[in-house]
């Protein structure tokens, strides 16, 4: 007997399963709440520089402060991407070899290059690392984080990210679902945050992103 | 040959192999995966890239069945 539901959603039984319009809702009001904590930063920053030049150091305070906090989400996003202790060992050696048997020789490499697995769904192209994971939106531009981990602390890193390989493909919209999404903005402001190995990776799901994206024209 | 394995600590652990001929391992293979189930883990059969099935009870045809752990947000 097969199920299709992850059952992980009984625990999160109030959360609106995701699909397509609701990722879209979610990326504006991210937007919004993005601008609405910036634009009164900004705006105080020229009205009082307006008002009293002289009050312009207080300005930047103010513009510094406006920069900062859509970074501090971003970094908060690009954490679900960053190694994490306990990536050798015979354990994670045995773990990486069924990783590798379970996605395909392009998402293989990458893998072993970068430590982060890449899988191509209907909501966008994944990026999966031992504590979390990325949904660059098709066109590349959007990405989603999400803060979601096996419940296994004992586990070397390969079978943590398989964990979350298997539960994608059993039910991409819920697990995106059961997820906690600690980011959804700009592609570029997660890559600044993220080291070299997981910067390729996310190029790479970006690329795929765009190139589904023209397969598939979306409204 | 098929087996059933179980993600651990130890990267994975072969919990049962068996041919569909081999109606004695096919028998303890069920019963290995049930007493697995009972323990809170879940099986799934991968199907490539983007498709898993989750099974509930052991799909005797297939090559490989892989038990893991539940998963949560962070």
């Amino acid at each position: 007997m097969a199920t299709t539901a992850l059952p992980e959603l009984a625990r999160v039984h109030w959360r609106p399963r995701t699909n397509e319009q609701l990722l879209i809702r979610t990326g504006r009001l991210w937007t919004a709440s993005t601008v609405a904590h910036t634009i009164p930063f900004v705006g105080g920053a020229v009205g009082l520089t307006a008002l009293l030049p002289v009050l312009a150091p207080v300005s930047l305070v103010l513009l510094a402060h406006a920069w900062a906090i859509p970074e501090l989400y971003a970094s908060r996003g690009a954490k679900v991407l960053r190694p994490r202790r306990g990536a050798s060992g015979p354990a994670e050696r045995i773990a990486a070899g069924l990783l590798g048997d379970l996605v395909g020789h392009g998402a293989r490499e990458l893998y072993a290059r970068t430590g982060v697995a890449l899988e191509r769904g209907s909501l966008g192209v994944w990026l999966l690392g031992q504590a979390g994971a990325l949904l660059i939106r098709p066109g590349g531009r959007r990405v989603n984080c999400y803060c979601v981990k096996v419940l296994d602390s004992s586990l070397p890193p390969s079978d943590r990210i398989a964990h979350l390989l298997l539960a994608l493909r059993t039910d991409e919209a819920g697990f995106a679902t059961v997820a906690n999404l600690s980011f959804s903005g700009a592609r570029w402001r997660v890559r600044r945050r993220l080291d070299r190995p997981a910067r390729e990776a996310l190029d790479a799901a970006g690329a795929e992103a765009r190139r589904a994206a023209g397969r598939t024209p979306r409204t | 040959m098929s087996r059933l394995v179980r993600m651990d600590q130890t990267g994975h652990t072969t919990v049962a192999e068996w041919t569909l001929d081999d109606a004695p391992a096919v028998e303890a293979a069920v019963r290995a995966f049930r007493a697995e189930l009972d323990n809170g883990y879940f099986a799934v059969v991968s199907e490539g890239e983007g498709h898993a099935e989750q099974v509930r009870e052991l799909p005797v045809d297939a090559t490989l069945v892989i038990l893991r752990r539940p998963i949560a947000g962070g």
